[in-house]
Order: C-alpha cells, then sequence, then structure tokens
C-alpha cells in the first residue's frame, strides 16, 4: 500500500512541476463544451437536451488527451524498468499511476463539469447527477484507458492508435454517464445508471490494473 | 492418451503446421463452393417469396450468415489469442492475425447487406438500432486489432499485444451490447423490432443454414490461407521455408 501512496505522490509533484501539460486538458474540455452551442445555436430547449451527451463526449476526449503521457515519460528513461524489477508487486504501482492520472485528468473534469453545465441550462440537481456521474465514470476511463497507454507504449502512431483502441471501450461508460442525466431530466430517477456504472467501475478496478500490468510487461520485453 | 497430447502439439509448429494447411485448404474450398452453390440454388429458386417484404428479403440469405461470422470470428480469434498467450504457442498468434481480416470483412458485409435490406424494408440505411450499433462497435473492434498489430514491428510483441487487446474486447462485447440495447430502449422504444420476425418458412431456413456453412468453410479456408502467407513471411529466415518456396 506504502509502494501505491508513493507513486501516487510521485506522478502528482511530477506533473506539478509541469503544469501546462495538465491544464492543457482542462482547457481543451472547457473550449470543446463551450464550441457545441457555438455550432449548433442558442437555443436552451436543445442545448439543455444534449448537455448531457457533450459533457461526457468531452470528457472522454480530454482523458483521452492525458492518456498517452501516463507510461510515456516513464518508458522513454527507464523508471518503468525500475518500477517491474522493484520487490513491491508492479500492478500496485500501475494502479497507483492510474490513480494519480485520475487525481489530475479525471477530477478536475468532475470538478468543471457542474461549471459548464450552467453554459447549457441544466437545474441544480441535474448538475448533482451530473457530476456523481462523472465521479463514476471518470475513474472507469482511467482505468479502461490505462490499457490501451499499455499496449501503444512505444508503438509508432501511438496517439491515433489510442483512440481507436481504446473509444469503443469507453461506449458503455457514455451511454450509462449521459443516460443518467437524461433519465433524471426526464424523471425516470438515475439510480439504475448510476449503479450500473458504479458496477463496471468495481469489474475495471480489479481486472484493469491487471491487463495494463500484462500489457506493459509485453512492451518491456 | 500421452501419445495424442504430443501429437497435436505437434502442430503448434510453422514447419509441421504449414502443410497440414496446405493440405486443409482445398477441401475446405470445396465444401464452401458445394455448400454456397446448394445455398444460393434454394435461396434463389426454391424459397417463396416473402408475403410482407417481398423479393428484398433474399439478401438475408448473405446478411444473417454474415453476421453470424462476424461475431463467431471475434470469439475464435480471442481463443487463439488467449491459447497463444498461455501456451506461448506461434501459430496461435498467427491464426489470431490472420483471422481479424476475415472477421472484419463479414461486419463490414453484414452493414452494408443490412443497410441494403433497411433501405427498402424501414426505409432508412440506417438506424440506431441495438443490433446495427453493435456490429458497427464489432467493426470498430476488428479495425482496433488489425491496426495495433500493423503498429508493431516484432511480431511476437504483435501477437501479445494483440491477444490481450482480443480478450479485452471479448469481455467488453457483452457489456457493449446491452448497454447499447438498453441505450436504445431508453430512447427510441421498439418502433423496429427485429425479434418477432415471422415464424420463416422451412425452406428458408434451410437456404439460410447452408449459407452459414457456405460462410464458415470460406471463412477456415480463408484463415488458412492467410496463416500459411504469414507462416512464410515470418520464418522466411529458415532453411524449411526456402525450401518450400522453391
Amino acid at each position: 500500500m506504502n509502494a501505491l501512496l508513493a507513486t501516487v505522490r510521485r506522478d502528482i509533484l511530477l506533473a506539478l512541476r509541469r503544469k501546462s501539460e495538465v491544464l492543457t486538458a482542462v482547457f481543451f474540455f472547457v473550449i470543446v463544451t463551450s464550441l457545441f452551442p457555438l455550432g449548433i445555436g442558442p437555443e436552451p430547449v436543445l442545448l439543455k437536451k444534449i448537455a448531457p451527451g457533450i459533457l461526457w463526449v468531452a470528457a472522454l476526449l480530454a482523458t483521452l488527451l492525458g492518456l498517452p503521457r501516463l507510461f510515456a515519460a516513464d518508458h522513454v528513461d527507464g523508471t518503468l524498468e525500475q518500477m517491474a524489477l522493484s520487490p513491491s508487486s508492479l500492478g500496485l504501482l500501475v494502479a497507483g499511476k492510474i490513480l494519480a492520472h485520475w487525481l489530475l485528468c479525471g477530477l478536475p473534469l468532475v470538478l468543471l463539469a457542474p461549471v459548464l453545465g450552467l453554459q447549457f441550462d441544466l437545474d441544480a440537481s441535474a448538475l448533482g447527477i451530473l457530476t456523481l456521474a462523472l465521479l463514476l465514470g471518470t475513474p472507469l476511463l482511467s482505468l479502461i484507458g490505462a490499457i490501451g497507454a499499455a499496449l501503444t507504449l512505444g508503438v509508432r502512431g501511438g496517439g491515433v492508435l489510442l483512440a481507436l483502441l481504446v473509444l469503443p471501450l469507453y461506449i458503455p461508460a457514455l451511454i450509462f454517464g449521459a443516460g443518467a442525466v437524461e433519465a433524471h431530466i426526464a424523471g425516470l430517477g438515475a439510480g439504475g445508471h448510476l449503479s450500473l456504472l458504479a458496477a463496471m467501475l468495481a469489474l475495471a478496478v480489479f481486472f484493469a490494473p491487471w491487463a495494463t500490468t500484462a500489457a506493459l510487461r509485453i512492451a518491456l520485453e | 492418451m500421452r501419445q495424442s497430447i504430443v501429437h497435436w502439439f505437434k502442430f503448434a509448429s510453422p514447419q509441421s503446421f504449414y502443410p497440414l494447411a496446405g493440405r486443409m485448404i482445398p477441401w475446405f474450398w470445396a465444401a464452401a463452393a458445394i455448400f454456397g452453390i446448394a445455398g444460393l440454388w434454394i435461396s434463389f429458386f426454391v424459397a417463396p417469396t416473402d408475403a410482407q417484404q417481398g423479393e428484398g428479403y433474399r439478401i438475408i440469405f448473405v446478411h444473417v450468415p454474415a453476421s453470424w461470422m462476424s461475431m463467431f470470428i471475434y470469439l475464435v480469434m480471442a481463443f487463439w489469442a488467449g491459447l497463444g498467450l498461455a501456451l506461448n504457442t506461434r501459430v496461435s498468434g498467427m491464426m489470431a492475425q490472420a483471422l481479424a481480416p476475415t472477421g472484419a470483412l463479414m461486419a463490414a458485409l453484414s452493414l452494408l447487406t443490412g443497410a441494403l435490406w433497411g433501405k427498402p424494408m424501414w426505409g432508412a440505411w440506417w438506424v440506431w438500432d441495438a443490433r446495427l450499433t453493435s456490429e458497427l462497435i464489432l467493426f470498430f473492434l476488428y479495425l482496433g486489432f488489425m491496426a495495433l498489430q500493423a503498429a508493431i514491428d516484432d511480431p511476437r510483441r504483435a501477437d501479445k499485444a494483440g491477444a490481450i487487446l482480443a480478450l479485452v474486447g471479448v469481455v467488453n462485447i457483452p457489456i457493449i451490447y446491452f448497454s447499447v440495447k438498453w441505450w436504445n430502449t431508453l430512447h427510441q422504444g421498439s418502433t423496429i423490432n427485429l425479434n418477432k420476425a415471422p415464424s420463416m418458412a422451412q425452406t428458408m431456413l434451410w437456404g439460410m443454414m447452408l449459407m452459414a456453412l457456405a460462410f464458415w468453410m470460406y471463412s477456415i479456408a480463408m484463415a488458412l490461407m492467410r496463416v500459411r502467407a504469414i507462416i512464410l513471411e515470418r520464418e522466411r529466415h529458415t532453411e524449411w521455408v526456402k525450401h518450400a518456396v522453391e
């Protein structure tokens, strides 16, 4: 457990020394969501209807933007090999790296989403559901994305390839995440959607670090 | 018992699998041709015209087998990929790589024939039906698998990375399918329901089964031909390949 926390601390410290990289993804999220009303038109009814989908797709893409950095720098300077050789299990260290990635890339999106939701005329309870759904969903995005990041480590055209691999796997998170807010607005209650999102998160917490570790070991061979 | 295990593992080596595949290919092609001709004959000349859909329904004789194959090939591909990862056999990875293009072709064919069928029947080339959407996502998964394998130069690493992706995909396919299904019912209700198709005439079923068998045989023959090409390419430095090509 100490090893996990140490990895989280190290990754956050490294990221805070180069703040611009983290902020880029956050600003990307803000800009993309603000572009949609400009492209579609300012009618509040329409914007309210499409808001959950837009915020979720933008969160998906913003997470994707940060994924190549997850292992790349450590792979280049050999830290990753030292991690694989270290006495603590690689799976634990990888889980720490994924957690740090979520704290740096996912959590800011969760905190910003209610503010951006105001642009789309969502009311307070819908904003609450949106934030809750993103709170459950963004760790899922980081976990699934980590598998793709490990598979494309040091591969030609890694960034685009990563999107091709990971985006189809993000579809369930998108459906239930955006669906939760839509169901709430429609008066159906978001409980079912949120439960399913949480169930997928639980599955991913268990399996994704394991699959990521296997993929990293292949990349390190 | 022991003897038979050794016998099977013999074909895990590219050198002994190559001639075996070569001997099997003509048989599968012949079977594909026989089943295909019989299936096409039944589906075009024997099966009656559908009361509701007219002649246009006959596209299902290609569409349904293609959809079945596209899903089944992904499972087989994941099976070979997992086997290759677990036992470290080289031919398994090559089989997975050889199956992917055929699977992608089947998924594309299924989407294309579905669109051609949908235009006269539903009045739209594309609807966001759960089955259509999951078939499209399956197509994306095939593309991702092939793109990953193509991007990695070292074939052994490509096999293993592809294997992990295929296994992750197989775990996700049911989740994706059900999420798309629920998403679909939430949004548009059951405007189009493929499940309550009218009970099919016996001859139609026969035609479809024969066509499905033809597609099976075609897929196996094609995968074996492709795996032979992959073996030659990867083992080109060995002596036996130099003799085999001569």
